[in-house]
């Protein structure tokens, strides 16, 4: 069955929207887990799965020529698992048993447990590797399939990121897309405090890569980046994603508190009805 | 066949398994030391180049490995363990079927000295559920080893390779089995259990202690994990006196694997484990063997104390 997609960019914000309602509802019955990388990225997995860039066949999910996505930052579960389950690799109920004994969805991706993952991850800097040594076998095949990763702000502080970010363009990588989710908070304090990455977009360009930078909640950014991304021809192309963690929630928003911390019943009620209300 | 060390013959197998369009060698800048440049040569677009970046290398295996790919990852064994959480994470965790060789291990590395001589591998990787750990003790057991890790294994699996030349134990038409002990002499006083350049030395041991009326049998354990538990209990139900060998520290290698495998069968027997209990230095092979107790003199030392 093939997934609906759409460029209408109202249409997308209405998905993440809904989306976002979803990662409140499944955090609340959790009572733990990860909001405000998940309510950051969700405007960005909209249009990747949403938004007809992503390749992909739900009812198939080993389909060979799928476009692949990793997710380096791995606890961002509940923005990627609300997202899969819209795109139908699993039905919805299976959200309300994410992190419990025995779920599919567990507390980071499981690509063993949960179809639709293509790689398990949550030791914050190994991802990325992952996902280059997957745009290497397809650049090896010379296979149509592209290869794209999002990357978290914070974990730009681990080596490991570096290595393969110096690596991507020896390899001439256009089937490769990092996308950064650079949403300025990390598990304690602002990643401004922890360690500055600024200035990212160079640090990427210095590498030799193509970069893109947007505003993360900018659909039509968003998928004007996507359609840059794949046109770009020779080099790997990183989308540096200016985005606001805990963005929908007013009382999550750029708060390290809610970096991995599930709301309670009543506070989830709250963020439904400002996420519905539209305001932000 | 002259002495070959396993990491040369493992260059030479590479190649005849490279045939196969899946493989594909993955490298740390250390190809002329692993012998992954016979590989690079004959099939430069599946030889990866990813520089002194193992953290990235693996993770790379790993990615390949899920595309389908069967990818070698080569490089020193020491790298490879410092990097153990990429090998926990991206490769173990996610089933990936990715082949690690781990060269230059243990004291027998020679004059390079301790930074460069894995003493730790076996016992860092033992710890980690599916992965595959395999010792060959000469060339033609690498040859074999490693085209079953190409092409029948499944899961993750690590090759432990000597840099220093070891005679052939084996002739040609060796049967290797993956995951069953090779029993290379019978005995009925004691059990040499050796791995890797240990096996040449508890052969020559048991062929002194022959000398001396002490009738010392030698299994050679080719696969560390998984360890095959029967042939262990076995040769201490019959023999009782056990001696373990490997270059490798006793603490979390073989030696624990066999103390570990006969405490749980509850078999009266008496285990002495030889093997190293420090970091190395640098020296010649035959000197540091002597040093750290591990030549053919020792081995054979630590099964006459058995014999009291």
């Amino acid at each position: 069955m093939p997934v609906t997609t759409t460029r209408d960019t109202s249409e997308l914000r209405e998905i993440a929207k809904e989306l976002r309602v979803q990662i409140i509802r499944l955090l609340v019955e959790a009572k733990s887990g990860h909001p405000g990388g998940s309510l950051s990225e969700i405007d960005i997995l909209t249009c990747l799965y949403f938004g007809a860039i992503l390749r992909y066949r739900p009812d198939e999910p080993s389909w060979p020529e799928r476009d692949r996505f990793v997710l380096s930052k791995g606890h961002c579960t509940p923005g990627y698992y609300s997202t899969l389950a819209r795109a139908g690799y699993f039905p919805d109920e299976w959200l309300m048993t994410f992190r419990k004994i025995g779920s599919p969805l567990q507390g980071h991706p499981d690509r063993t447990k949960g179809p639709g993952v293509e790689a398990s991850t949550g030791s914050l800097g190994q991802g990325i590797s992952i996902a280059l040594g997957i745009a290497i076998a397809a650049k090896i095949d010379d296979a149509p399939w592209r290869t794209y990763c999002m990357v978290g702000d914070g974990e730009s502080e681990s080596g490991q990121v570096w290595e393969a970010v110096m690596s991507a363009p020896k390899f001439n990588l256009d089937n490769f897309c990092v996308i950064v989710d650079n949403n300025q908070v990390q598990q304690t304090e602002p990643v401004e405090k922890i360690m500055d990455l600024a200035p990212l977009a160079d640090k990427y360009r210095a590498f030799n890569w193509h970069v893109v930078e947007i505003d993360g909640h900018n659909f039509d950014e968003i998928l004007a980046a996507f359609d840059e991304a794949a046109a770009t021809k020779g080099k790997p192309t990183a989308i540096i994603a200016h985005t606001i963690k805990g963005k929908g929630v007013s009382f999550m928003e750029l708060s390290p508190a809610w970096h991995g911390k599930a709301p309670s019943a009543e506070e989830g009620e709250r963020a439904i009805a400002e996420i519905l209300g539209g305001t932000k | 066949m002259a002495a070959t060390a396993t990491r040369q013959a493992f260059g030479d197998a590479l190649v005849k398994v490279g045939s196969d369009p899946r493989v594909v060698v993955i490298d740390g800048d250390t190809k002329n030391s692993t012998f992954t440049e016979l590989f690079a040569e004959q099939y430069p677009d599946r030889f990866i180049e990813l520089g002194i970046a193992e953290n990235n290398m693996l993770g790379v295996a790993a990615g390949l490995a899920l595309s389908g790919k069967i990818p070698w990852a080569a490089t020193f064994s020491t790298f490879i363990v410092g990097r153990l959480e990429v090998v926990r994470m991206s490769v173990c965790y996610n089933e990936a079927n990715v082949r690690i060789a781990g060269t230059h291990v243990g004291v027998g590395i020679g004059d390079d000295g301790a930074s460069q001589m894995a003493l730790e591998d076996i016992a860092a990787l033992r710890a980690l559920p599916n992965m595959a750990i395999v010792q060959p003790c000469d060339s033609i057991e690498t040859h074999h080893a490693v085209e079953y890790l190409t092409f029948e294994h499944v899961g993750p699996a690590f090759l432990r390779l000597t840099r220093q030349k070891l005679e052939d134990v084996h002739q040609e038409g060796y049967r290797f089995v993956f995951g069953k002990a090779d029993q290379l002499r019978q005995g009925t006083d004691v059990t040499l259990i050796a791995t890797g350049a240990l096996v040449q030395e508890a052969l020559a041991a048991a062929k002194a202690l022959d000398g001396e009326g002490v009738s010392a049998g030698v299994l050679n354990i080719h696969t560390i994990a998984p360890l095959d538990v029967d042939a262990i209990v076995g040769a201490a139900r019959s023999t009782g006196r056990i001696v373990s060998a490997e270059d490798h520290n006793v603490n979390g290698g073989l030696g624990s694997a066999v103390a570990e495998a006969i405490a749980e069968a509850g078999i009266p027997a008496r285990l002495v484990r030889v093997g190293t209990r420090a970091f190395g230095e640098s020296g010649s092979q035959e000197e540091l063997y002597d040093r750290f107790g591990l030549s053919a003199t020792h081995v054979a030392d630590a099964a006459r104390s058995l014999m009291g």
